[in-house]
């Protein structure tokens, strides 16, 4: 199958999933007691039933399920989120603005975790009975271990107290004055902090499986034919071995995408990253029914992306992957 | 032959052994054998009898650990082999010294054209360009009779059945003309058609460029057909070698009398059928467990007292023939 079928084959998958998600979300939300009209009336600081049942009609809350979920999803057709009472703007807005934030922060803590758990992976793998080894080993459990806002909280005080070099909170400096270039160095150096913090959740799971997936590799009869034509062990160890032992990691990457964006909740919140985290906690607190099914809408979207990314790459990796 | 002067390849009372559970394993016992250049030799012997070690020790690649060549040596052209720096040695991989490996399926890198396999071979070893060396790939994938090879040269290893895998591999090894090629029982994972065709072309390639061969088998009749002398190996040691003539038409080693169970003719015209090995009874005896004597003693049909408490020699039985059998070589006195 050639890539651009492959690649229509899995949006249309994706597309399936969406609407499955958006059914699901909305079900949920319906479960839920309390609706917006109560939530109105409540900012309102009380109002009595007539009104609340003046509420329901207007926004058809008054309607069979079936109809609220229909009207709902031929919204969501046209980008339509609803609005945000909480924010007074709609839902779409709202959400465009914080995503880069949180693209940003999932993306690089990605990009950092893999690479750098590859390369410890690789490492260790060179040695298995080696310090570097029994260092990735206790890394990795250590990693696993420590909960991310113990991690966070744990580097904003070495940051602020003993190594002042980087900003522990937001994103950018407003005092900051300059140019693009200079603005987006003071971006990168917010997120630095956030960015590790994230990333070390999911280096130890890469790192661990990159070193199996090394160990297995470096038995292969292929490794042993490059040995035997003269590459050197270097070329042996990062061309032959790694370019096959990349699978298993790139895969179960691809699949950590929506963990890496649960765990952006949590860092945004411990650094203030002004994120969909920071955006979806504040809606929780305040009820914000649409914002909350807003968010939840675009991150499936993200995490649908993401993996039809990694089906792509996958392919790059290994020409024997066709389809599936 | 010709008269001996220096062989082109010595391997000389090499050991190896393992560190298994059980104890040491000497996979390897003092084996010593002479490849002259151009020259194909054949090492027969069942299997787990040491062929494939042999192979790999000369190439520097015995796993280590948990196996360790513990003592002997191995020249190329005088230069020692055992002991060398891994950097000076991978230099003599694939430059000196090709090997073609039993498992076509997997002894290809899958995420690689094999034209890259085959130039990376040619980059390594000669300085060329990449452009250059993947001429010279598809120029080996001609002369190891791959159709379209320019074609196949971009194609990747699980788009090609098992017989073109190997001709890729023979290419590979060939790639930077090597003084000696190894190839260990290039044809077991292959059906008998195919087998029959790439030994024909290890044949032809031979007599173009004079490479000398070490051919490992389990094929009698590809020995009497291709070798010019042959090693029989059993548990770990070299039991019998000589010239094809002298030890297929005249067997001195009881295990290799069995091996052979009807002499193929040497006609010119190469037998169409091929002799397996023949059954043995008996097992090979686990090699922990060798004590001293004959290891063969406990199989053999011809084995007197002193076969079980005294080890014997490789020693002339005959002209250019060799046999470390104590009855052999008591016949030989007389
Ligand atoms: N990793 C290992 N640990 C212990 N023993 C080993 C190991 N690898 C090989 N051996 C032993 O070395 C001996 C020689 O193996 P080798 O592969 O050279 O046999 P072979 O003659 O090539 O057999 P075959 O015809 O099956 O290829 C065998 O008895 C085997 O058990
Ligand atoms: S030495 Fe004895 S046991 Fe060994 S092969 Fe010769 S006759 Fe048989
Ligand atoms: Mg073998």
């Amino acid at each position: 199958m050639g890539l651009w079928s492959t690649v229509a084959e899995r949006v249309g998958y994706g597309l399936l999933l969406l609407v499955a998600v958006l059914i699901l979300n909305f079900a949920l939300i319906s479960i839920a007691p309390g609706d917006i009209a109560d939530t109105i009336a409540g900012d309102m600081g009380g109002a009595d039933a007539s009104v609340i049942e003046e509420i329901r009609t207007r926004y058809g809350l008054d309607q069979p399920f079936y109809v609220q979920l229909w009207r709902y999803l031929s919204r969501v057709v046209q980008f339509d989120l609803g609005y945000s009472y909480f924010y007074n703007t709609p839902v779409t807005t709202l959400i465009l603005e914080k995503l880069p934030a949180t693209l940003l922060l999932v993306f690089s803590a990605q990009i950092l975790a893999v690479i750098t758990g590859t390369l410890l992976g690789v490492l260790a793998a060179k040695k298995p009975n080696g310090a570097v080894s029994l260092t990735v080993t206790f890394l990795s459990l250590f990693g696993f271990a420590a909960p991310v806002f113990w991690t966070g909280i744990l580097l904003i005080i070495l940051f602020v107290s003993i190594f002042p070099l980087f900003p522990v909170a937001g994103m950018m400096d407003v005092t900051v004055e300059g140019g693009f270039f200079v603005k987006t160095l003071d971006v990168l150096h917010h997120l630095v902090l956030p960015m590790i913090t994230l990333a070390s959740i999911f280096l130890a799971l890469y790192s661990r499986l990159a070193r199996a997936s090394m160990l297995e590799v470096l038995g292969a009869d292929y490794v042993r034919t490059a040995r035997a034509k003269g590459v050197p062990e270097r070329g042996v160890l990062y061309k032959h071995a790694l370019r096959n032992a990349l699978g298993p990691v790139v895969t179960v990457a691809g699949l950590q995408f929506s963990a890496v964006i649960s765990g952006a909740v949590v860092v945004e919140a411990v650094f203030s990253w002004p994120g969909l985290g920071t955006l979806a906690l504040q809606s929780i607190l305040a009820r914000d029914t649409p914002t909350i099914m807003g968010i939840l809408f675009f991150s499936s979207v993200v995490v649908i992306i993401f993996n039809i990314l990694t089906d792509i790459t996958l392919r790059f990796i290994d020409p024997r992957i066709k389809s599936g | 032959m010709a008269v001996a002067t220096d062989p082109l390849l010595s391997v000389k009372d090499i050991v190896v052994d393992f560190k298994t559970r059980y104890g040491i394993a000497r996979v390897l016992d003092h084996v010593t054998l002479d490849v002259n250049s151009g020259e194909i030799l054949g090492i027969v012997g069942e299997s787990g009898c040491g062929k494939s070690m042999t192979a790999l020790s000369i190439m520097g690649l015995v796993p280590d650990p948990p196996g360790k060549v513990t003592s002997g040596s191995i020249k190329i052209g005088g230069m020692e082999l055992v002991g060398m720096q891994l950097d000076s040695l991978r230099q003599i991989r694939g430059k000196d010294i090709g090997m073609i490996f039993q498992e076509p399926m997997t002894s290809l890198n899958p995420v690689f054209t094999v034209g890259e396999q085959i130039a990376e071979s040619v980059r390594l070893h000669e300085n060329a360009s990449p452009k250059a060396a993947m001429d010279r790939a598809v120029e080996m994938l001609k002369a190891v009779d791959i159709p379209e090879a320019e074609r196949r040269a971009r194609a990747y290893p699980h788009q090609l059945s098992g017989g073109m895998r190997q001709r890729v591999m023979i290419a590979m090894a060939l790639a930077c003309r090597p003084k000696v090629l190894i190839a260990d029982e290039p044809t077991t994972a292959l059906d008998a058609t195919v087998q029959a065709q790439i030994f024909d072309l290890l044949q032809d390639l031979q007599e173009e460029t004079g490479t000398a061969i070490i051919l490992i088998t389990h094929d009698m009749g590809a020995i009497a057909e291709l070798a010019d002398a042959v090693a029989v190996m059993y548990a770990g040691r070299v039991v019998e070698k000589g010239t094809v003539d002298a030890v297929l038409s005249a067997p001195q080693h009881p295990y290799t009398k069995g091996l052979i169970t009807c002499v193929p003719h040497l006609e010119p015209d190469p037998p169409v059928e091929r002799h397996e090995l023949m059954e043995i009874p008996g097992v090979v005896p686990a090699l922990t467990e060798l004590g001293k004597g004959c290891a063969f003693a406990p199989r053999c049909g011809e084995a007197t007292e002193k076969c079980s408490v005294e080890e014997p020699q490789l020693l002339a039985t005959g002209d250019k023939h060799l046999t470390a059998c104590w009855v052999a070589q008591q016949e030989r006195a007389q």
